[in-house]
């Protein structure tokens, strides 16, 4: 873990809501520059939502806590500003837009982050292609219409070529490996890999530790209840795969009968 | 990707505050009294020195437009609001049709200029014919097209020199009976086009009329008849745009394809009245066999729209395609749609309908597809959508099918769609602002229609959804 880094993101004590339900309920996490760091959890443990309040979905109301970013406080930022600021995700469940093409969609994108509006087409055209074949998608790809019909490896294929045209600083990558058989993991992975840099970072939120194999994290959080109750590096994931979450769940309950105190932040 | 020049297409461009609501002065050469009789009818017959059976027709038709009744469906409250008796039936701006923009009165040409139609001729289009009142005051056509044997006039014209060719059509698909607005037009029409298409000739690029509508209270009822002999193709449009006034004006057209054997028909119609037209239209086909024809047709404007594009496929594998959008936002009811007929064997068919509605906008789809006997082996594909912008607009669907062949495929979609939240999150996410992420949803929503539609348009269409979406955001 490399404590000593600067920090691009910063999240705390974040409490949030969704229709009076409280999910998050204190979120503390730090990434530095540069490093790539892993939630897990099960389903339902919260994870996902960290994901959509962080990028500012409409649905969730933020009770408490602050979200920073490269020092922007980000709660108070629109979505597209957060994303013109260099903020990805990555989603579970990518949306269709019917009718517009992936190159469209991807230029329209990368438009909004230049003063002039402006996107030189053929400039464009070679990174996508060179984008394209990185990541082993076909060329046709471009002319299909975003997401709409797509299987589930094309989406999240297509979810990653966006992080690569679009070179974000920060991605969070939610369940971007599940429901892909291992070729495609491996492609997914592959291009992940190759977005790693010194000042990107970037946030996995997965439920298994499979990915892990293909993608070595820096730090590895384990989320649960709506809190991140341990920390720890890649042995920490490798420890739930063998042992899975129980043994976690009974620590914490002795930790709570012992102080009387409901947390057990690692 | 857009064009790097992009060209301006008026009848495209609309927006919350209309663009060409402007008027000239009125200066006609004649004007007839406001309101609708024999002496009227008889007026404009002699104005035009009309043969004596297209006087006849003319006095006929009033007689049906009398006797039938109002329609009572649709939109009867806007439609009961039309007062006959306010309206000019007739008005000539000009004693004499220009072949050159010199040649056409300063203001009107201005205009015209306004509206970009000399640019686009020179541009993209093999013939233009510019409608202003009643009368075409422009018309012209490329020679090469004219040495092929196309003939493309205004109808008046087209009646002169043609007789023969528009007595054997005329009216042959429209009677006047067929209902109370084609009485009506049949009455009163005066302008429009002639076209037909030689046998085995094909014209690359579009043929265009344009319509204007300059005076207060102004009824326009033009006329058009197309022919287009075997193994022809051709591909019209035609465009529209009107000031914006507080009375109401009229337009009340009909069109009358022929689609003989193996020829293949597009009738393009980019309608952008004004918010005080009262649009009532009657557009039908008929495709002999193996012949195609097409409706693509945009209703952006108006007030009131009824218009349902029709196609009789009446020979042995014709194929009848109706492609539609409307956009509907305040004040505004787009009540479109399509009809189809197969009457003969192994006849398709092909209607896709996308309508948005937005800000109290109304946009409904009346469709009549119906199969007669022995059309086996027929196929049928409806599509309907429907996107609704807010919670105030409204949309509609009344689709009619009859099939009475049992050997045929049918198929009918229908989806009703609000732009939702996560497809904005997601495009937000992006980069995108919420205008430009729901100007996104809807360009994807109506790409198949725009598609279709030559370059210049589709790129103005694009710009035109854009415009209206601003403001959309709330």
């Amino acid at each position: 873990m490399s404590d000593n880094g600067h920090p691009l993101f910063e999240v705390q004590n974040l409490k949030v809501a969704i229709d009076g339900n409280e999910i998050l309920r204190g979120v503390d996490l730090t990434i530095n520059e540069g490093e790539i760091h892993a939630i897990m959890g099960r389903n339902g443990s919260g994870k996902s939502t960290m994901a959509y309040v962080v990028m500012g979905h409409p649905h969730y109301e933020v009770l408490d806590g602050s979200v920073k970013y490269k020092g922007h406080d980000v709660l108070g930022l629109d979505t597209d500003e957060r994303a013109r600021l260099g903020m990805f995700l990555a989603f579970q469940y990518p949306m269709a837009i019917p009718g517009v093409t992936v190159a469209k969609f991807l230029h329209s994108a990368l438009k909004t982050r230049e003063e002039s509006g402006e996107v030189a087409v053929r400039e464009f055209r070679t990174n996508l292609n060179k984008a394209m074949s990185l990541l082993g998608v076909d060329s046709s790809f471009a002319s299909r219409y975003v997401n709409d019909g797509f299987s589930g490896g094309e989406k999240k294929r297509l979810e990653i070529l966006q992080m690569f045209m679009l070179e974000p600083d920060f991605c969070i990558l939610d369940e971007t490996d599940s429901g892909l058989d291992i070729d495609a993991l491996k492609t997914v992975a592959e291009g992940v890999n190759a977005m790693r840099s010194e000042q990107r970072s970037m946030l996995l939120i997965t439920h298994y530790q499979r990915v892990l194999n293909y993608v070595k994290p820096d730090v590895v959080h384990v989320m649960m209840d709506g809190k991140i109750v341990r920390t720890g590096d890649i042995e920490l994931a490798e420890n739930l795969e063998e042992n899975g979450y129980e043994w976690i769940e009974e620590e914490l309950f002795q930790n709570t009968e012992a102080t009387g105190v409901g947390t057990a932040q690692a | 990707m857009a064009p790097e020049t992009e060209v301006k297409n008026p009848a495209l461009d609309i927006n919350d505050e209309y663009k060409y609501g402007f008027s000239d002065p009125e200066k006609p050469v004649f004007k007839a009294e406001k309101g609708i009789n024999h002496d009227v009818v008889e007026q404009i017959s002699q104005m035009k020195s009309e043969p004596e059976w297209m006087r006849e027709f003319r006095h006929d038709a009033l007689d049906v437009f009398e006797s039938k009744p109002m329609p009572n469906w649709g939109n009867t409250g806007l439609l009961n609001d039309i007062d006959f008796d306010n309206i000019y039936y007739y008005l000539k701006p000009v004693e004499k049709q220009g072949s050159t923009w010199d040649e056409v009165p300063e203001d009107i040409k201005n205009t015209f200029d306004r509206l970009g139609i000399p640019e686009a001729e020179r541009k993209f289009l093999a013939g233009v014919s510019a409608q202003y009142e009643s009368e075409v005051v422009y018309h012209s056509m490329q020679e090469e097209l004219e040495k092929q044997g196309v003939i493309f006039l205004d109808m008046d014209s087209g009646l002169r020199e043609y007789e023969d060719i528009v007595k054997e059509y005329w009216a042959t698909i429209i009677p006047p009976a067929d209902n109370k607005f084609a009485a009506l037009n049949s009455a009163v029409w005066s302008g429009g086009s002639f076209v037909y298409i030689p046998k085995g000739v094909e014209v690359d690029i579009p043929l265009q009329a344009y319509f204007r509508i300059n005076a207060e209270n102004m009824g326009q009822f033009e006329r058009t008849l197309i022919i287009a002999d075997e193994g022809s193709r051709v591909h019209y449009i035609e465009g529209c745009t009107a000031p914006t006034y507080a009375a109401d004006s009229l337009h009340s057209a009909v069109v009358e394809i022929v689609a003989l054997p193996g020829s293949h028909m597009r009738y393009t119609t980019i309608q952008n009245w004004s918010k005080n037209v009262y649009n009532l239209v009657t557009k039908r086909a008929v495709a002999h066999e193996n012949a195609t024809v097409e409706w693509v047709d945009g209703n952006l404007g108006s007030k009131l729209t009824m218009k349902f594009p029709c196609v009789y496929l009446v020979g042995e594998k014709a194929h009848g395609e109706i492609l539609s959008i409307a956009l509907s936002g305040e004040g505004q009811h787009q009540d479109a749609g399509a009809k189809i007929y197969h009457a003969a064997p192994n006849t398709t068919s092909r209607i896709t309908s996308k309508s948005i509605s937005k800000g109290g906008g109304r946009a409904s789809y009346r469709g009549m597809v119906k199969v007669y006997p022995d059309a086996i082996g027929s196929k049928v594909h409806v599509e309907c959508d429907a996107l609704l912008m807010d919670k105030e607009s409204r949309s509609d669907t009344y689709p009619t099918m009859e099939i009475a062949e049992e050997q045929v495929q049918v198929e009918h979609e229908a989806r009703v769609s609000k732009v939702g939240d996560e497809q904005l999150f997601y495009l937000m996410s992006r980069g995108l602002t919420e205008e430009e992420a729901l100007v996104m949803v809807v360009n994807g929503f109506i790409e198949p229609f725009v598609k279709e539609l030559p370059m210049e348009y589709a790129v103005e269409l694009n710009r035109l959804i854009q415009l209206e979406m601003e403001g959309s955001v709330g």
